[in-house]
């Protein structure tokens, strides 16, 4: 893939001035406008875009993995969960005395489960830099570890993919189960303040987007300089030849490794943005059919494209809205004819169809040969 | 028969039941066993003395009957304004004769009644107007009336306990040996040294092997309480071989401490008879506890090989990753839905001809997506995930639509509910045996075809060199479709099975989906034998560590032990040799 292609900076640069004055303007426009303006944008709209913002980088994540590390994640969303846990028991902790039960140190689940004292884990998430901390430590080791076993022992395709999802899975059996210490079905919500501001208000929330906004255009940048990078290029080799890079010397794990850990970290500090904006993590989060909706966004965008993985993100999340609303019976057909549309009719997704009406390009093939 | 000591206190002579014993009996016995004694030193008298005993009780049975009769009608009286006393008095009186069992058993039922304006007790059965009346022992219809005109005969605690012994007592001679196992059953709560007696009586009679049984434990519960040592001793031998939950309180009973820490049993020697009786049956408990885990793995086991079967077909033998794979074992369980609804009276029929029914639709739905979809798609499996994850989500909101979001119910017929009671501590339920079987049979069926059909060898062929099957004059797109839709069917198949154990929802499929791969990856991709060793194995694994786990950490340490076997082993655990591995 030829990386300064002309028209794919134009396409890239037209995302970026989208991002970032979608991420400057709802914030302002909802500060400076009164609340009857035509320009005002309500605590909802805030919200919503802010949560649109957090999947697009959620979508970035994968596409960091998958589309240019060739590793088809089926368990994305246990990062971002992860990530959103880490940020939700700093939450927890500053709700402090106001909870129903008034305990000052533990959490109101935990006062019903009669817990007398806090579990060692959640030891210092009363600090929000030892939180911040977690949101990426927690995703970045798990990720590690299971990336070390599975790399290591060449557990590539198909296989890597459902190990993940049995990850998910996993952890999601796990948090349901209110001796895990999470809150058990219910999850985490309630919550108070952010570092001593009330979460409800409006300025907490626009501030709330711009810092969404913020990280995923330096996610983005972060992403394109990784992407053109010597690390970049060789992991996009592994994606096409993996077995052609290992002869060629380089050692094929560590690069994986270091982009599955990551985009693990990624996801992480999408979950942590967005359970502030939701005001609720629960274990659901770790359902192996939400990682599958983020395969379908970046799909849907464009892999290995980055960019198209925001633009899915936002545009899959956007019909979501729409249609659950609309007719809630019709989003799971919609759901499913765009995974079976995009995998049969646009390969390259939507960000592939504008290209090719510029330029015909090759499409983008995993690596996989004739049926076993 | 375990103890021979029985036979030789069962030689009382049948004519003499004790039941019948009434005052003059007891005379006759302390006539009668001086006379025999004396009749030993001197044969004649001795002879003589036999006649005239055998003359004289003739003439006590002959009176004696009647004599039961006129009881039997001021027993009746009694019953209808005696005291409770009287009342208890009356119950025995007519516990000896077992034409008055429909008596009794109304009077438990609470429908017998006192008819006072005629002072005497009638039967009631309630009707339009109050109560029909008829007689309680001819069951001859007499007026109807209202209902304040009977007055219903009431007992207390003590009485129903001597009703239900002296019905039980009754029924012990019923023709019906389901009956007469109730009536052992009963009496177990309710024996008295009169039971017993009647018991060992019975015994001598009974055919049946499980009433024996029962009888036989029942007494030896009683000989624990006997004053001579020997019998207890002999009891509590005779009875640690005995699986059963009274057996085991009893023995408690005897080595248990009483509050101040004396033993509640005064003879040690008996004591520690039944400490290493206790201890025998806790040993075997323990082995039916292990019988029963193996039995529940495996069928568990069962249902995993059933739902990965048919993945190992399409995905172990094709190479292609279909995520709708639970979505069709879902319309499998909604086939057998459609079938109990179509034909709501023949339970059981219905579902044996939901298995080709099922077989069927989900064959067929799966041809559709492999012609549909998966062609296009054959060497890209993450694309084939992807669209077959489509379909899933597509068949899922269907089946919502068309049925309803909610879990739909769908019988089991009276042969696979139930259980099988193999003794107080081991019973295996129907529904899961029925299951493990029909895995079985699903296994075989399917190794059959894949070994002995045309179908099967085109499979093999096309699986392990799709060029040169081809160019072999194999119509390989043709046998990609069949396998496809052999694979399918099984699951649809696996569906049937699943609606007897689960629920038949639109998320049915998605409970089984990531358990059947794992099965399939755990087994080795492309290895029939591989599944049904994983699903087994994975199935007790799980059950094993349930009891210390908890259920659902039982199955996140199984998930976790997979992750962590696939990292060892990529290959599964059969993994498939040769160049065919390597692609």
């Amino acid at each position: 893939m030829n990386i300064s292609n002309l028209t794919q900076d134009k396409t890239y640069a037209s995302v970026l001035i989208a991002l970032a004055s979608v991420t400057l303007l709802i914030p302002l426009c909802n500060l400076i406008f009164p609340e009857d303006s035509a320009l005002h944008f309500s605590a909802y709209s805030v919200s919503l875009i802010g949560k649109y913002l957090t999947f697009a980088l959620l979508g970035l994540s994968l596409d960091m993995v998958w589309g240019y590390a060739g590793i088809l994640v089926l368990g994305q969303g246990a990062f971002f969960a992860l990530g959103g846990y880490a940020m939700g028991m700093y939450l927890m902790r500053q709700i402090g005395t106001r909870g129903v039960y008034g305990n000052a140190e533990l959490p109101d689940f935990m006062v019903f489960l009669n817990w007398t004292e806090l579990p060692w884990y959640w030891n210092g998430f009363e600090n929000f830099g030892f939180a911040m901390l977690m949101v990426f430590l927690a995703p970045g080791l798990l990720a590690f570890i299971f990336g070390w076993l599975a790399f290591r022992s060449r557990v590539t395709g198909v296989y890597l993919s459902i190990i993940t999802q049995a990850l998910t899975y996993a952890l999601l059996l796990a948090f349901f189960r209110n001796e895990m210490g999470f809150g058990g079905n219910n999850g985490l919500t309630d919550f108070k303040d952010i570092l001593g501001f009330n979460i409800q208000s409006e300025a907490v929330r626009s501030v709330l987007l711009l810092m969404t906004g913020l990280s995923l255009i330096g996610a983005l940048l972060l992403c394109r300089w990784i992407v053109n990078s010597k690390l970049g290029r060789v992991a996009t080799a592994v994606r096409d030849q993996e077995s052609r890079v290992r002869f060629l010397g380089y050692r094929v794990e560590l690069f994986k490794l270091w982009v599955f850990v990551f985009a693990a970290m990624l996801a992480g500090l999408a979950g942590a943005l967005y359970v502030p904006q939701v005001g609720i993590i629960n274990p659901s989060e770790f359902s192996p059919l939400n990682s599958l909706e983020i395969v379908i966004w970046v799909a849907v965008g464009g892999r290995g494209t980055l960019y198209g993985a925001i633009i899915g993100a936002v545009l899959v999340n956007y019909a979501k809205t729409v249609l659950t609303g609309l007719m809630p019976d019709a989003w799971l057909f919609c759901l499913g004819g765009a995974f079976i549309l995009v995998t049969l009719l646009m390969p390259d997704g939507i960000v592939g169809l504008l290209r090719r009406r510029i330029k015909p390009k090759p499409t983008l093939n995993a690596t996989g040969g004739q049926p076993a | 028969m375990r103890i021979p000591r029985f036979r030789t206190r069962l030689k009382t002579p049948p004519g003499s039941h004790p039941a019948y014993r009434s005052p003059k009996d007891s005379f006759l016995s302390m006539m009668t066993t001086p006379s025999t004694q004396a009749g030993s030193i001197v044969g004649g008298v001795f002879k003589q003395l036999l006649k005239f005993v055998a003359c004289l009780l003739a003439l006590i049975l002959l009176v004696a009957r009647p004599v039961l009769a006129q009881d039997a009608g001021s027993a009746l009286q009694q019953l209808r304004t005696g005291s409770m006393a009287e009342r208890e008095q009356a119950i025995e009186t007519l516990g000896s004769d077992s034409n008055n069992l429909k008596l009794l058993q109304a009077l438990q039922d609470g429908k017998l009644f006192d008819f006072k304006a005629e002072g005497k007790l009638v039967l009631a059965q309630e009707s339009a107007a109050g109560y029909q009346l008829s007689d309680p022992l001819s069951g001859a219809a007499l007026a109807e009336v209202e209902r304040s005109a009977v007055g219903k005969i009431n007992l207390n605690n003590k009485l129903r306990g001597v009703l239900r012994k002296t019905i039980a007592l009754l029924q012990l001679n019923d023709a019906d040996p389901a009956i007469r196992l109730i009536a052992v059953q009963a009496l177990a709560n309710e024996i008295d040294d009169k039971a017993v007696i009647l018991l060992r009586d019975h015994l001598a009679n009974e055919t049946d092997a499980d009433i024996k049984t029962a009888i036989n434990k029942m007494l030896l519960l009683q000989d624990i309480n006997s004053p001579e040592k020997d019998q207890r001793i002999a009891a509590i031998a005779a009875l640690k071989d005995l699986d059963s939950q009274d057996v085991v309180n009893k023995l408690q009973a005897l080595i248990d401490k009483d509050g101040d820490g004396n033993f509640l049993e005064a003879d040690s020697d008996v004591r520690n008879l039944a400490e290493a009786a206790l201890i025998k049956i806790r040993e075997r408990m323990q082995a039916y506890a292990a019988a029963e885990t193996v039995f529940f793995g495996l069928s568990l086991g069962a249902v995993l090989v059933l739902s990965a079967i048919g993945l190992a077909i399409t995905f172990g033998v094709m190479g292609v990753i279909n995520m709708a794979h639970g979505e069709l074992m879902m319309l499998g369980a909604y086939t057998t839905y459609v079938m109990q609804q179509i034909m709501p009276n023949y339970l059981g029929t219905a579902l044996i001809l939901s298995i080709p029914m099922a077989f069927l639709v989900a064959a067929l739905v799966g041809i559709a997506i492999e012609r549909g979809i998966i062609r296009f798609l054959y060497g890209r499996p993450l694309e084939t995930l992807l669209a077959t994850f489509g379909v899933s989500l597509f068949l899922q909101q269907a089946v919502r639509s068309i049925f309803s979001p909610l879990n739909r119910s769908v019988s089991t017929p009276e042969w696979m509910s139930g259980s099988w009671q193999i003794n107080d501590f081991l019973s295996l339920t129907w529904n899961r045996f029925y299951i493990l079987i029909f895995c079985l049979l699903v296994f075989t069926a399917l190794l059959q075809i894949l070994k002995r059909t045309k179908l099967g060898l085109e499979v093999r062929a096309v699986a392990q060199n799709r060029g040169m099957a081809r160019a072999m004059g194999i119509p390989t797109a043709r046998v990609d479709a069949m396998t496809f839709g052999l694979g399918s069917g099984i699951a649809g198949v696996a569906g049937v099975a699943l609606s007897q154990i689960t629920n038949v929802g639109p998320n049915l499929g998605q409970a089984y989906i990531v358990d059947s791969f794992m099965v399939v990856v755990f087994g080795g991709v492309g290895n029939l034998f591989g599944t049904l060793v994983a699903g087994f194995s994975l199935g007790i694994a799980n059950k094993v560590l349930e009891p210390y786990a908890g259920a659902v950490l039982a199955k996140i340490l199984v998930l976790v032990f997979i992750i962590l076997f696939i990292q060892k082993k990529p290959r599964g655990l059969f993994p498939q040799k040769g160049r065919a591995a390597e692609s």
